[in-house]
């Protein structure tokens, strides 16, 4: 050995290396780690970013605006609130239609010129909600503080001067104090009328429709012919003739309460002086946008995000409030969740603990894993072709033969979209289970079996216990995909306004076939699908928020309790 | 199959029992897929006594400890020969109800694996598997093995705080509780103080101690003061085979063969 070291030693050709004394860069991975902090620090601009947009043009969307008068050159005048300003080219045709002075600032700017849109509303005057303000062609702009901004029940806004409010015959100006009053109290009777034609009608409605039901069903049983459907027809006939002068009775009470409605009335006189006369009870509020102080304002906010929390939509989903969207898209995520966990979980369960690991459940995991990469329009098309059609009409002919050859759950439902949505997610679940399950340590295993437990009695015991925060962290991304996709939806059971909630008074109280409304959808309904974007573009933003701040909600509640559960685990050295 | 290693004289002079052989092993071999790692042994485990395996790592006394319970049924791919009876009744015999048997053996592992579960329930656990709901039997259980096992006086007023809580010594001794909660025939201790201080270690040896004659114990250890000190017969296994299994003290002060005599002085293992 020695002597080897000497031949190297004498040999004066020898190769010698020195260790350099500096590090070089590229060992420190130095330009690796600015390119993974500067893609995170991109990636957490844009979220960020995003979340800032949504944020303020959400929150700012219901703030009330001022209302300015605007006069043209030409002596019209519109008034509206200011919407926005941008630059714009100004185009050779409306360049030579302008005087010299102004072509001459429009030249400075070389060709472009500043405009402002306002929202004019009065859409039943002039058939259009926004009015596009160049500079040039404006005289004057104003702020007169007897402009009133009218929010109606139909018609969308309406922004003008109130003439008179006509109060059982007596004619009141709109400040005094008894044309507020008599405005509460026409608001209130029209809720009244809302309850008593959704609520005591429509479930006695619903009470005649089942008896006419049970006939058809017994007819279809028994034949027409049989004594037991003369008998049952008899019956039937008794309580629908008992049903009908309930329903006369609640219509006569509706008919006194909307004639009592017509007694109070509003004028409202446009600024180009057209006027029009309605109830007082179609109006939702109103306000003079100029004269209203900061803390008026922040009431109207709040009595805003109020409406839009808790009432229906109104005017093609551009106005009103989005409460059945919302309630859609929880009672869809819940009956997902309920579906996703027990079936994932149990999957997963057989995947790994009771499967023999072999080529066969390798493919089974892989193809599991590629499910999560179909596009979800997929699912939509399969959950139409086998749950509604093929599942839901099976169900159908079983089930309720006497309604068909309408569908019950024979087409999109709650039902069908939690199940769709079920199995979109369901690979999420499997996979973090697989996982939570592989994490527990054999220790535990090992324990557990030695005490004398069986393998059934060491999961139930300590495998699944231990494997819980895990598989909630499964459920929680099933959650947040699920609680955002739309595209499925669309064909399994969305749709742009259901009439009824899922849930409602009449019996069996929880109507899964029913169709829903979800907050996705209602996005790219009112973004894209309503008569003017402009008017939907504030809901589109707060409607975003409030999807985002829902699915932020649903989320923190299941991490809080995924902690709650791994607290009970902290402290173990494994 | 396997490269023929070189025949190992085996010298065997146990202390016996008062109450004779708890476990008898004849010819017992085990294969982990090709390779082999129990080499035909032959032994008697004595009923009462406290037995030591020892042997440098690999040699296949932890092995030959999980085969006692069959917790290495785990293990994929793993094949025996042999013979080992548990009171005359054969442990890998067709139809054995492995779940029984293990109820008549506590283990005790390396590291303490408390469940994440309240001290009481972790020393009721194997009741609890047996489906025992009798809140008086429970509790008389619990507190008869945390006393057996020297961890009542500890325990005794935080029995529903969570196990994970103990430190590692009070972690090992309730997994001896639990081990010992269902009265078990056999302790089987694999290395039960290798993760432990020394003052764990030795109270862990005074509980050895008070436990013998009351059960069959199985103890795997790397530590030979630590066989010496609580065992009655040490074996001394090597590459996989019984090289000498005798009483501990002859053992340790004149081995009869120069394998044993050689590890035991620390010269190779």
């Amino acid at each position: 050995m020695s002597a080897t070291i000497e031949t190297l030693e004498t040999r004066s050709d020898a190769p010698t290396y020195t260790r350099s004394r500096i590090t070089a860069l590229g060992a420190l991975g130095e330009p690796f780690q600015w390119l993974l902090a500067g893609s995170l620090a991109l990636g957490m601009t844009m979220i960020v970013g995003f979340l800032l947009l949504v944020l303020w043009n959400g929150a700012s969307a219901l703030w009330p605006k001022p209302i300015h008068l605007v006069t043209f050159a030409d002596g019209t005048r519109i008034a509206g609130e200011p919407t926005r300003t941008e630059e714009f080219r100004v185009g050779a045709e409306r360049l030579a239609t302008l005087d010299e002075a102004a072509r001459q600032r429009i030249r400075d700017l070389s060709g472009y010129a500043w405009r402002t849109l306002y929202r004019t509303g009065n859409f039943d005057f002039y058939n259009d909600d926004f009015r596009w303000a160049a500079d040039f062609e404006v005289r004057q702009v104003e702020a007169p503080a007897d402009l009133y901004f009218v929010e109606r029940l139909e018609w969308g806004s309406f922004v003008g001067r109130i003439a008179s409010v006509e109060v059982a015959g007596e004619r009141l100006a709109i400040d005094d104090a008894r044309a507020v009053a008599a405005h509460r109290e026409a608001q209130r009777r029209l809720g009244a009328i809302r309850s008593l034609e959704h609520g005591a009608i429509g479930q006695v409605n619903a009470r005649i429709e089942r008896e006419r039901l049970a006939l058809r069903r017994v007819a279809i049983t028994q034949s027409e012919a049989s004594p037991e459907y003369a008998e049952a027809k008899v019956r039937a006939d008794a309580r629908i003739a008992g049903l009908r002068a309930e329903y006369q009775r609640l219509a006569d009470e509706v008919q006194r309460l909307k004639a009592e409605d017509q007694r109070y009335r509003v004028t409202l006189v446009e600024i180009g002086g057209k006027d029009k006369t309605l109830r007082l009870s179609e109006i939702v509020r109103f306000y003079p946008a100029n004269a209203v102080g900061w803390f008026d304002r922040l009431g109207i906010y709040l009595s805003r995000w109020g409406e839009f929390l808790v009432d229906s939509p109104r005017e093609a989903n551009t106005e009103g409030g989005v409460w059945p969207a919302i309630f859609g898209t929880f009672a869809m995520t819940l009956l997902m969740v309920i579906a996703v966990a027990p079936f994932g979980v149990v999957t997963a369960l057989y995947l790994r603990e009771y499967a023999k690991q072999g080529r066969m459940v390798a493919i089974v995991r892989i193809s599991v894993n590629n499910l999560a990469g179909v596009p979800s329009i997929v699912y939509g098309v399969f959950g139409l072709g086998f749950f509604a059609y093929t599942l839901g009409a099976s169900i159908d002919q079983l089930f309720f033969p006497e309604r068909l050859p309408s569908p019950t759950f024979g087409t999109g439902g709650l039902l069908w979209s939690s199940l769709t949505l079920a199995l979109l997610t369901v690979p999420v679940v499997i996979v973090a289970t697989e996982e939570a399950l592989a994490a527990v340590p054999r220790s535990m295993r090992e324990g557990s079996l030695a005490c004398g437990a069986s393998k059934w009695q060491t999961i139930k015991y300590i495998v699944l216990p231990r494997a819980l925060p895990g598989i909630m962290t499964g459920l929680i991304l099933a959650m947040a995909r699920g609680a955002g996709e739309v595209a499925p939806l669309m064909l399994v059971g969305v749709v742009k306004l259901a009439p009824e909630l899922p849930i409602d008074g009449v019996f069996p109280y929880l109507h899964l076939e029913r169709s829903f409304m979800h907050l996705g959808f209602h996005i790219y309904d009112v973004g894209f699908q309503s008569r003017n974007s402009e008017a939907g573009k504030p809901m589109v933003f707060v409607t975003t928020l409030l999807l985002i701040a829902m699915i932020a909600a649903m989320n923190a509640t299941a991490i809080v309790i995924r902690n709650r559960l791994k607290r009970r685990f902290a402290g173990s050295q494994f | 199959m396997t490269a023929v290693v070189a025949y190992e004289p085996t010298s065997v002079h146990p202390r016996l029992g008062p109450d004779g052989a708890n476990v008898e092993i004849r010819d017992f071999s085990l294969w982990y897929g090709q390779k082999q790692a129990l080499f035909a042994n032959t032994f008697d485990i004595q009923r009462g006594l406290v037995t030591a395996l020892i042997g440098p790592s690999g040699c296949g006394k932890s092995t030959l400890l999980r085969c006692l319970n069959r917790m290495n049924d785990l293990i994929d791919g793993i094949r025996i020969e042999g013979s080992m009876r548990l009171d005359g009744a054969e442990v890998y015999g067709a139809g054995v109800d492995v779940i029984a048997l293990r109820k008549r053996m506590g283990m005790v592992f390396q590291k303490p694996n408390p469940f994440p579960m309240s001290i009481y329930e972790n020393v009721v656990y194997p009741l609890r598997v047996d489906g025992i709901r009798d809140r008086t039997l429970l509790d008389e259980t619990a507190e008869r093995a945390l006393k057996g096992a020297a961890l009542w006086d500890e325990a005794k007023d935080r029995l529903k705080e969570s196990a994970l809580g103990l430190s590692g010594g009070q972690q090992q001794r309730l997994c001896i509780a639990r081990a010992i909660a269902a009265d078990p025939d056999v302790l089987l201790m694999d290395e039960p103080c290798s993760a432990l201080d020394p003052i764990a270690t030795s109270r862990i040896e005074e509980l050895i101690d008070e436990l013998k004659g009351r059960y069959t114990i199985v103890i795997v250890t790397h530590n030979m003061q630590q066989a010496a000190r609580v065992s009655d017969n040490t074996a001394f296994m090597y590459l996989g085979r019984l090289i000498e299994y005798g009483e501990t003290e002859a053992m340790f002060t004149n081995p009869k063969l120069e394998r044993t005599q050689s590890y035991i002085t620390g010269r190779f293992g």
